[in-house]
């Protein structure tokens, strides 16, 4: 018979399988075979040779080459990143940092967010413009520019100076305040875009139905709005938490030497040290902590979306 | 007057529904009395100078084409809008100064604006909540609530596992839980299926009934209107243009608008030619002398409207043989087979076309009477309202 006479979904065409194919293609070719390169190097051992790691497979030797290359992988690597404190510290600091300047990010964000989807209609394409405009400069030199305003004679003091709010001109740049700042700054964005496109979706009947079931304005953002914004709160927290965990440039740029965050150890260890099999097991075990909070987000979606029952 | 007493004394009214007439006796107090009351939106005039009065236990209905205002005077009593002139009463009181969270009134809305996070139950609740009840008391009266509308077993849904019929269900149990002294429903039947509009229809007036409360509904749907209410104000362009009992408003019509609105309906343009006991008489271009019982204020000379519904009008192939009757002449030019019903388009010899819709009641396939025959129209004096504007 003809084509025409199969069911959608039971045969697909070659075309449908292929678009279907696409994005898997992709995550295989760029992170999927990066990864199990990077999990190998972490299991070896590092050696005075190019590459900088033993052992090495040898396609030549065939299958007895790949099984005494295997026999030679440990995980002593790991071990080290146990023993060693700076490594425990590293991450620590990471995560410190990534949930306090999450948390700065919500409480800033969110109302930001919410007075533009309050605004006026014709005023919100403008606001969301003005928005995303830090994106039209390079976040590169958005970040010197900060150097310049938090440096000793920066903006920043002579402002604090003028006004007497200060004496002595203090030091904000290399501490971890300078890191919160830069964060925040260039992170903003992410935060406020999901919960505005939330805030901005929500039926305002809504709330004139909890005003008219007996709910003063204050209490109704409290039982309507705010539940109904979690997509988009957990979204942006998402969006900032993970990349700040691993965040390189802003702490390196801005913050102090004497506590790195693990972006910054993964760097040492790969350009100072040439010790790739400890740097990717550093990155190895930095995905594993960051996999953790976007399982339990998919999670709650499901749930969120199978409802009540 | 018929009216007996107070309606809230008597929620087992069923019996005294004939003679419900609260707006006939001078001594009733109305529940709701817009006074005067005038909003606009920018430059659009939404409500003009409306004066109005809604009394306990009345199922009283806004009707108007869409952009009328009526949805606006609903706005204005929950108390999402502010009138710009006058005043609305409630129980006698101005509730100008009272906000929507505290007026005893309930809406439910077009678009139910069910909360989405919260399931049937915890949306029935919300009012009562607000109210700081006791929780046994709380999940006492949401069950009742649900039992009253049907909806036992789905207390742990959410919104979006419900088929459109139970959200708006839920919605109304919603806006009744608190038992307002008002409630008012916006377009509250419009998104359900034809046949599910019709029977909720009767649920809403049983329920009405039941629970002794005052209901004020905004349709577009005039058959919904007259099916419901108690009483019905038309609406066009923020003004009242009547407010009757919906037989009065399909009989006796107070102006061309309003006839035309309200179901179909032939106009005849004509000039009174005489006001006698027996009535009027009016010449017209179209049907010659005709002779109407309605009792109009018009004296000779003055340009009127004959109306005429289409169902008043008889069709057959001879003249009638009575004198009494109003009679014409035409030829029919199209036939509409509605089932119950069949609409004749009948051109008369200056041009106009009148309809009459004819009762099917035999199931005879041939019609007796086809398309271009020469046919007779004819009806009864009584059965013809003369329309001044």
């Amino acid at each position: 018979m003809h084509g025409a006479m199969t069911k959608r979904g039971e045969h697909r065409s070659w075309g449908e399988r292929l678009i279907v194919l696409v994005p898997y293609l992709w995550l295989t070719a760029f992170f999927l075979l990066p990864f199990l390169i990077v999990l190998k190097i972490s299991l070896s051992h590092t050696a005075i040779a190019q590459p900088p790691y033993a052992p090495v497979f040898d396609p030549a030797a065939g299958w007895s080459g790949v099984v005494e290359a295997g026999s030679a992988l440990s995980f002593e690597n790991y071990a080290l990143l146990g023993s060693d404190w700076l490594y425990l510290a590293s991450y620590l600091k990471s995560l410190e940092i990534a949930a306090g300047s999450t948390l700065l990010l919500l409480l800033i964000g969110f109302p930001i967010a919410y007075g533009m989807a309050r605004a006026p209609r014709r005023w919100q394409p403008v606001i969301f413009v003005l928005v995303v405009l830090p994106f039209w400069t390079s976040f590169l030199i958005r970040i010197y520019a900060w150097i310049n305003i938090l440096q000793r004679d920066g903006l920043l003091n002579q402002l604090l100076l003028a006004l007497r709010i200060v004496d002595e001109p203090p030091a904000w740049l290399s501490t971890d305040t300078a890191v919160y700042i830069g964060i925040v700054y260039t992170y903003l964005p992410f935060m406020v875009l999901p919960i505005y496109a939330t805030l901005e979706k929500m039926d305002q009947t809504l709330l004139e139905a909890a005003a008219d079931l007996g709910c003063p304005n204050w209490k109704a953002f409290w039982l309507v709005t705010l539940p109904l914004s979690r997509p988009g709160v957990m979204a942006g927290t998402l969006l900032c938490f993970i990349p700040i965990v691993g965040e390189f440039v802003i702490p390196d740029l801005l913050g102090s030497s004497q506590t790195m965050m693990i972006g910054q150890t993964l760097w040492a260890e790969f350009f100072a040290n040439k010790d790739w099999p400890v740097a990717s097991a550093v990155a190895v075990v930095l995905l594993c902590l960051l996999v953790v909070p976007i399982v339990v987000y998919e999670q709650m979606q499901t749930r969120d979306l199978a409802g009540g029952r | 007057m018929e009216y007996a007493g107070d309606t809230k004394s008597d929620p087992q009214r069923r019996g005294t529904r004939r003679t419900f007439a609260p707006w006939a006796d001078s001594s009733a107090r109305p529940l709701v009395r817009f006074d005067d009351v005038s909003k606009r939106f920018g430059a659009a005039s939404a409500v003009e100078r409306v004066s109005l009065d809604v009394f306990p236990g009345e199922f009283f209905a806004l009707l108007g084409p869409s952009g009328c205002g009526k949805t606006t005077l609903l706005r204005l009593l929950a108390g999402f809008e502010t009138p710009d002139q006058g005043r609305i009463l409630l129980d006698g009181v101005d509730i100008a100064p009272v906000p929507p969270y505290r007026r005893p009134i309930n809406m439910m809305f077009q678009s139910y604006a069910l909360f989405p996070h919260l399931t049937v139950e915890g949306n029935v609740a919300f009012g009562l909540k607000q109210e700081r009840l006791s929780k046994a008391e709380i999940a006492a009266r949401v069950d009742e609530m649900l039992a009253l509308v049907r909806l036992e077993g789905f207390a742990t849904r959410k919104p979006h596992q419900l088929s459109g019929g139970q959200r708006q269900r839920v919605a109304l149990a919603r806006s009744l839980v608190k038992r307002p002294r008002l409630l008012l429903l916006d377009e509250p039947l419009a998104a359900l299926d034809k046949k599910l509009r019709g029977e909720t229809q009767f649920e809403l007036m049983q329920l009405q009934q039941r629970l002794g409360l005052t209901f004020l509904i905004v349709t577009h749907d005039q058959q919904e209107a007259m099916t419901v209410a108690d009483r019905i104000a038309v609406m066009d362009r923020g003004r009242l243009i009547q407010v009757a009992t919906p037989q009065e408003i399909y009989e006796r019509p107070n102006s061309r608008w309003v006839a035309d609105f309200i179901g179909d309906v032939n106009l005849i343009e004509g000039r009174v030619l005489e006001v006698n006991a027996s009535g009027t008489v009016v010449a017209s271009d179209a049907a010659g002398r005709l002779h109407a019982l309605s009792p109009a204020d018009v004296k000779p000379g003055d340009v009127v409207w004959v109306a005429l519904r289409p169902e008043k009008v008889r069709i057959a192939h001879a003249p009638p043989s009575t004198e009494e009757e109003n009679c014409v002449a035409g030829q029919v030019t199209d036939i509409g087979y509605l089932g119950d019903l069949s609409i004749y388009k009948v051109r008369l010899d200056n041009g106009t076309v009148m309809k009459t819709a004819v009762a099917n009641v035999t199931r005879l396939l041939e019609r007796p009477i086809g398309w271009d025959d020469r046919v007779w129209l004819s009806w009864a004096p009584e059965a013809a309202m003369v329309l001044t504007r």
